[in-house]
């Protein structure tokens, strides 16, 4: 029972990490009906800056509870940047090809991404400073400690923000008006390129915000680590309903308990035959199942029928 | 097959997008040889009717009979082996491939060869090349293309691209083609040459199906026409009855905005 | 068979052939000879690349079906012949195969082409109804599920020998006589990677023939069909869904036939010779060259298996001149190019390096008309 709930606990701190991500698919998927390969690598670009802050401000010896927040707001202006600029090469100039193209560029921007960070950063694994007294609590026989509770909590804060600025305000409503219908959103005068730029740099930011947590959590970061992250959230994405921000978040946890307790009891499932190290598998099995049951997700609405 | 029975005879068809109704009960039937015409304000349900009939989308309810056979949920490519052949609103052209290979592609579905065929290159896969090649040019010269069979779809003019489209669907000798909105974008020659071709191809046996805007275009060519508003048909018989119908000219000034 | 060739080589007169072949059977002495015998192994790597390459055309160029895992029919194919021609099912299973299968690499070849093409079918059958981003990702899911497999297949029983990967492969026999050690024929001495080089090239140009046909057919044009318009297509007749798996059960064979190349060749495979990175690779061959159009194909999988031999030789010691130490190493020096050339292309020469002969047929009207 402690295990289980362990692996309940361990799954939604991972799955709110994994939510935060896929809400960055899930938003261009919904304006462009695109998917953005590269925004794995902007998690990981997201870790790297604020990890490289952060090293440079402890150096110069600034207290650790300041320097945490202002890294992770240079790694999210960082990445705002960046994702303005994926979108810029690799998705505006193809807006009109076809849809294999903008894919293929964006496949290529995270290859770029992804080997530029090693040039920057190193093969090696980098220890993730921790900041916070990481005080473990015990409940009910499993243990969560405090950097998972403000994971959680903040991950869960931040959802009910974008919630609140996707349906509350005027760019929200812009943004859904493009997703609906570019064409006409630009005959009401919405500046399409403008609400297409903005919903980039603003997946992007939670994808630094996710980055970072990732980091803190294990306490290691890694110019690889974009990769499977990025296909996982994505995989959240899908499963919750793409295009569909409560479907994001849905999905992101769904996942993450799958993963969780898929790991935590697959060798006893397949009598010892398959091991924890398959733990990544769960997620492409769990993707291939959901896009040939239910490609529109949990949550989602029948793609099919918009043809 | 009697030539008494209709070509197409559709029963109660009902379709549904989430909660909106796009078609509800529409009955009708295509006689053999005829051009039919299919009329109503934009949003009236003509194209959705149209992608039922072709398999682009299923039907919620009823079903329709084609050449004596009853088809409820289908593929496209079920039907067009059926016989139905269609032309699309936004010309849906191969474009990146030659106009001869789009009308060559038309022919895919009386072909045979196969893989093997491809790979051995033998004498029926070569008789077949031959045949599909000679009736692809055979149909460009008959909707008039002139232009070389080598350029590229997407470098026909328009009037060029839709008569390619309806090149491409009579290659899959079709007992019904049906045209949504041929004529859309056209100019009064291109118009003109339009209305030839389709009572040439009537001519020649195939029974024509027709979404039209163009109510000149229809009353000139169509033997009986149908007029659909919002998803329901309220009027069919002879462009002259259906043109004095008081339910289609209310539909139509109280539609007013096409 | 030789006509084909010709016509694919932008038809160029017979002598121009004849130049050609000619100039290929030559060329592993005249590498050997002026660049050193690494060359030559370089080359017959550069054939292998060039069918995979040739394969996922079909799938993506032909068919415009974006398959990101497709380096995993190579790995089903290179274990193919790794489990049956190599010792180690009789370690590992010494009470089943006491002796080891040890079955002949040419009964092997056609029943690895045949299980890569079943593998292509049992990952294409319940995803290509999906659209094509959707495609793209779960094909890349796939590859990295075989990876994942052949890495952990160890315990509890060891089929895959894990991470070490399985070696002391039987080398491939052409009629007895085994390709691995040097053979004199007509007083020339060949050595074993003149022999390989031979014998990929055979199956090159077969690859190339295979394709040229399939091109050319009812069967090509359905799938050209299909990547153009598949709505369109299917109005028209066309069984979108049976062509869709034909295509990724063509490509996969053609992965199939190479990787079982290339365990033969290698004599050892590993997962780390199937990771991610190695599909991204033969994408980008196939994107360089021009989608569709076999000549790119070929170019793009020449100038992209040269590539990296080139950088490890040009770059690591430009660097140790200039800075006395080597900042860039050429393995990410080359993702980052592939990365720029993927992005490059698309934006600015859709087409690829070599487009196909309809397009340049069409520029060339173009252009004859603007005179006019």
């Amino acid at each position: 029972m402690e295990i289980f709930l362990q692996q309940i606990i361990n799954g939604l701190v991972q799955g709110s990490v994994y939510a935060l991500v896929a809400l960055g698919y899930t938003m261009v998927y919904g304006i462009l009906g695109l998917i953005n390969f590269a925004h794995g690598e902007v998690v990981m670009v997201g870790a790297m800056l604020a990890l490289s802050a952060l090293t440079a401000m402890l150096g110069w010896g600034a207290p650790p509870l300041l320097a945490l927040p202002i890294s992770l707001i240079l790694a999210m202006l960082g990445c705002m940047v960046l994702g303005y600029g994926i979108e810029r090469i690799a998705y505006r100039p193809l807006r009109h090809a076809p849809r294999l193209a903008p894919l293929i560029t964006a496949i290529g921007v995270s290859i770029v991404l992804q080997n530029l960070a090693m040039m920057i950063w190193g093969r090696q694994y980098h220890a993730f400073p921790q900041l916070v007294a990481n005080q473990p609590h015990l409940i009910g026989g499993a243990i969560i400690n405090d950097i998972q509770i403000i994971i959680f909590i903040l991950a869960l804060a931040i959802m009910a923000g974008l919630i609140v600025v996707v349906h509350r305000t005027r760019l929200g409503r812009a943004m859904r008006a493009v997703a609906e219908n570019q064409h006409a959103a630009q005959l009401m005068g919405v500046d399409i390129n403008r609400v297409i730029s903005i919903t980039f740099m603003l997946g992007s930011a939670l994808a630094a915000i996710a980055g970072v947590m990732v980091s803190a959590n294990y306490g290691l970061a890694h110019y690889y680590m974009g990769f499977l992250l990025g296909l996982k959230a994505f995989t959240a994405a899908v499963l919750g309903g793409i295009g569909n921000l409560r479907g994001a978040m849905l999905g992101g946890l769904l996942l993450g308990l799958i993963e969780s307790l898929g790991a935590g009891y697959i060798g006893d499932m397949t009598g010892g035959f398959l091991g924890s190290h398959y733990q990544d598998v769960f997620a492409f099995f769990v993707l291939i199942a959901v896009l040939v049951f239910r490609p529109s997700g949990l949550l989602g609405e029948r793609i099919a029928e918009r043809a | 097959m009697n030539n008494a029975t209709p070509l197409l005879q559709l029963s109660s068809i009902g379709k549904q997008f989430g909660g909106l109704g796009a078609l509800s009960d529409v009955s009708l039937h295509i006689r053999r040889g005829e051009i039919y015409g299919l009329i109503g304000p934009n949003g009236a349900g003509k194209t959705t009717l149209f992608n039922v009939i072709t398999g682009l989308y299923q039907a919620n309810a009823g079903e329709f009979q084609f050449d004596g056979n009853s088809y409820r949920a289908c593929k496209p490519h079920v039907l067009a082996q059926a016989g139905i052949a269609r032309t699309f609103q936004n010309i849906r052209l191969f474009a990146n491939l030659t106009a001869l290979e789009n009308v060559m592609i038309g022919r895919h579905l009386r072909g045979r060869a196969g893989v093997f065929g491809a790979l051995l290159h033998n004498l029926a896969t070569r008789n077949e090349e031959r045949a599909i090649a000679r009736r692809a040019h055979e149909l460009l010269h008959y909707v008039g293309i002139d232009k070389p069979g080598q350029t590229l779809a997407k470098h026909l003019s328009y009037g060029e691209q839709r008569r390619l489209e309806i090149a491409r669907a009579l290659a899959t000798d079709p007992l019904l083609l049906a045209l949504d909105e041929p004529a859309a974008g056209m100019n009064a020659t291109e118009t003109e040459s339009l209305k030839t071709l389709l009572q040439t191809i009537r001519a020649s046996g195939i029974t024509v199906l027709l979404i039209e805007h163009d109510v000149k275009l229809i009353m000139g060519l169509c033997d009986r026409v149908a007029v659909l508003d919002y998803g329901r048909k309220i009027a069919e018989g002879i462009p002259e009855e259906v043109r004095n119908d008081p339910a289609v000219i209310a539909a139509y000034l109280g539609g007013g905005d096409d | 068979m030789l006509g084909y060739a010709m016509k694919l080589l932008t038809q160029p007169t017979r002598f121009a052939f004849w130049l050609l072949l000619g100039a290929l059977l030559l060329l592993p002495f005249v590498t050997d000879a002026l660049l050193g015998r690494g060359w030559v192994r370089i080359a017959d790597f550069a054939m292998l690349y060039i069918m995979l390459a040739l394969g996922l055309n079909i799938v993506v160029g032909l068919a415009g079906l974006l398959d990101l895992g497709y380096i995993a029919f190579f790995a089903v194919g290179a274990y193919c012949y790794a489990l049956t021609g190599s010792p180690h099912l009789a370690l590992a299973f010494p009470s089943l195969f006491p002796g080891g299968v040890h079955l002949p690499f040419w009964i092997v070849l056609p029943l690895a082409a045949l299980v890569a093409g079943g593998f292509g079918v049992l990952l294409g059958a319940p995803t290509l109804r999906l659209r094509g981003d959707y495609l793209a990702i779960v094909t890349l899911g796939f590859g990295e599920i075989i990876r994942i497999f052949l890495n952990n297949l160890n315990a509890p029983f060891n089929l895959t020998n894990g991470p070490q990967g399985i070696s002391r492969i039987d080398p491939i026999k052409v009629a007895d006589v085994s390709l691995n050690a040097s053979q004199e024929i007509f007083g020339i001495t060949l050595p074993s990677v003149h022999l390989y080089f031979y014998l990929f090239l055979a199956f090159t140009a077969l690859v190339i023939f295979v394709s040229q046909r399939l091109e050319k057919s009812r069967i090509g044009r359905a799938w050209m069909a299909i990547r153009e318009d598949e709505i369109a297509a299917s109005a028209m007749g066309i069984n979108t869904r049976n062509l869709k798996l034909l295509a990724f059960a063509m490509g996969a064979m053609f992965g199939g036939v190479s990787g079982t190349l290339f365990a033969g060749f290698q004599g050892f495979v590993s997962p780390e010779s199937f990771s991610l990175m190695e599909s991204i690779m033969v994408l980008c061959m196939v994107v360089l060259g021009g989608m569709g159009n076999i000549a790119g194909v070929i170019l793009g999988g020449v100038l992209l298996a040269l590539l990296p031999e080139v950088l490890r030789h040009s770059v690591v010691p430009l660097q140790q001149a200039l800075f006395g130490k080597t900042i860039v190493d050429p393995e990410s020096l080359r993702m980052l190019l592939f990365g720029g050339a993927l992005i490059a292309m698309m934006l600015y020469r859709p087409a690829g390096l070599w487009p196909s002969r309809v397009r340049r047929r069409e520029l060339d009207t173009d252009e004859a008309a603007e005179t006019v």
